[in-house]
């Protein structure tokens, strides 16, 4: 633990912002909202990951992730949430690499649909303007985004997903200091 | 005030209404339970509505609160004076136009809301089926299966009885074509704001402990039928202040011998528009 990285400089300010910029995220898909006041966690976490999970994550909250052991201590260390060995039992997913199904994950129940996980997806690139269609509410009449550095066939996964609505799966892509979400509201038409 | 936390929630119970509130926006009009904590005022005087701002807003936030329209009221003045207090560095305002966050007591202001903007609703009954149908596991049941017939019935029998749908205030609404939703006892009258409104719009019931979400652009359809279709009420008068004919009034009894007028509910709105006519005169 001697190499521990620091987490949020003004824990309460720094995690009301970031908060603020996962809300508007969420209520508006496909905006791309910037962490200013993000964390510099260890690689391979994003500075954007890290506030996420930070911001979001605590004892309460079972985390599975993908970043390896000094990400993982770096995690438990600061919101001190248990980690577990299986995506599915876990309240947070957040992946580095490849993520796990979005079928694998919690989609919550018919009567308890906020059970559903959350996947903190970090990605290479995030761009408005351009690239998947996206509908849905909080979005007037279309918003366009590009992802670069989405799994493969995550837009056919995402469809099947979104047709167990109001189950489903919350995503928030991360890359560098930027969040974009894909709420399980959203439905995603290749541009 | 010193020795509490920024807005006076703890962080561990910020972080749990936070999460709440992503899952609530990600499942419009659904209501999502959380842990409501004991706050400095009693249930009944908007806490649900106070732990939700206090969980969203940040030191580069401009708060507005009314009560049924008004700044200048017991209620609003209190939680104003008391977020102005426990978050060093919140600006408070009494214009629509200037909040980034407004809380709300029974009303929707009439100035029309912008993106950027957030509307958080005191709530002080979250089930739209409450008074049909009082067991909770039931109405969970009831939403999870999308079954509101029982709500379409009463709407039916109001209109067997009254001749139309027949609530002036907290009509149901349907978000989304999905979730059925009490708007918190506003009047029908402010119903269609909520309609693909460009902010967004939180709602938060302390004693409940619920707390539930409309993402802005979000289709809020009023419960009707076709052949009686929803129509909000207002009372048929001007404002005496400002000369309104489109707002929401109050109805103000002046003596003893049956005087009365009506003046806006939106202290703001008519304030502006008054200053406005002096300013033209």
């Amino acid at each position: 633990m001697s190499g521990l990285l620091p987490g949020f400089a003004d824990p309460v300010a720094d995690a009301q912002s970031a908060f603020r910029a996962v809300l508007e995220a969420v209520a508006r898909p496909g905006r791309v909202q910037r962490l200013p006041r993000s964390p510099a966690p260890p690689a391979p976490l994003s500075p954007a990951a890290g506030a996420v999970l930070l911001a979001l994550v605590d004892a309460e909250t079972p985390l599975w992730l993908d970043a390896g052991v000094t990400a993982a201590e770096w995690a438990v260390f600061h919101a001190g949430c248990p980690l577990v060995a299986a995506p599915g039992d876990a309240a947070f997913v957040l992946a580095t690499g490849a993520p796990p199904a979005l079928a694998v994950l919690d989609p919550g129940t018919d009567e308890e649909p906020q059970r559903a996980a959350t996947l903190i997806l970090q990605v290479a690139t995030l761009e408005e303007g351009h690239g998947w269609h996206l509908a849905g509410p909080g979005i007037e009449r279309e918003h366009r985004l590009r992802v670069a550095g989405a799994p493969d066939g995550f837009v056919d996964a995402w469809a099947a997903s979104r047709a167990r609505f109001p189950l489903g799966v919350d995503v928030v892509l991360c890359a560098g200091d930027r969040i974009a979400a894909l709420p399980r509201s959203v439905t995603i038409r290749e541009g | 005030m010193s020795g509490y936390n920024f807005a006076y929630l703890d962080e561990a119970t910020k972080r749990m209404i936070r999460r709440a509130l992503l899952k609530a926006v990600a499942v419009p009009g659904h209501q999502v339970p959380f842990g409501s904590r004991e706050m400095p005022l009693p249930y009944g005087w908007g806490t649900g509505g106070i732990q939700v701002t206090a969980s969203v807003i940040g030191a580069e936030d401009t708060l507005k609160v009314i009560d049924q329209g008004a700044d200048d009221t017991t209620n609003a003045v209190s939680i104003r004076r008391f977020f102005a207090r426990v978050a060093p560095g919140l600006a408070t305002t009494e214009r629509t136009a200037e909040a980034t966050v407004i809380q709300t007591r029974h009303r929707i202001p009439e100035t029309p809301l912008r993106e950027g903007q957030v509307l958080v609703y005191q709530v002080p009954q979250p089930e739209p089926l409450f008074r049909l149908e009082p067991r909770r596991s039931e109405t969970r049941r009831l939403h999870a299966l999308a079954d509101y017939g029982l709500m379409q019935v009463k709407l039916y029998e109001d209109i067997a009885r009254h001749g139309r749908v027949g609530s002036s205030y907290d009509h149901p609404v349907m978000v989304n074509g999905r979730y059925l939703m009490s708007p918190s006892p506003i009047p029908s009258f402010d119903n269609p704001k909520m309609h693909r409104s460009p902010a967004l719009q939180l709602f938060g019931a302390g004693r409940e402990r619920r707390l539930y979400a409309v993402p802005p652009y979000t289709e809020v359809r009023s419960l009707d039928f076709e052949d009686h279709p929803f129509v909000p009420l207002r009372a048929r008068g001007r404002c005496s202040l400002c000369g309104a004919g489109d707002s929401y009034l109050d109805e103000v009894v002046t003596d003893d011998r049956g005087g009365r007028l009506f003046v806006c509910s939106d202290t703001d709105f008519c304030g502006e528009r008054q200053a406005m006519r002096e300013a033209a005169e």
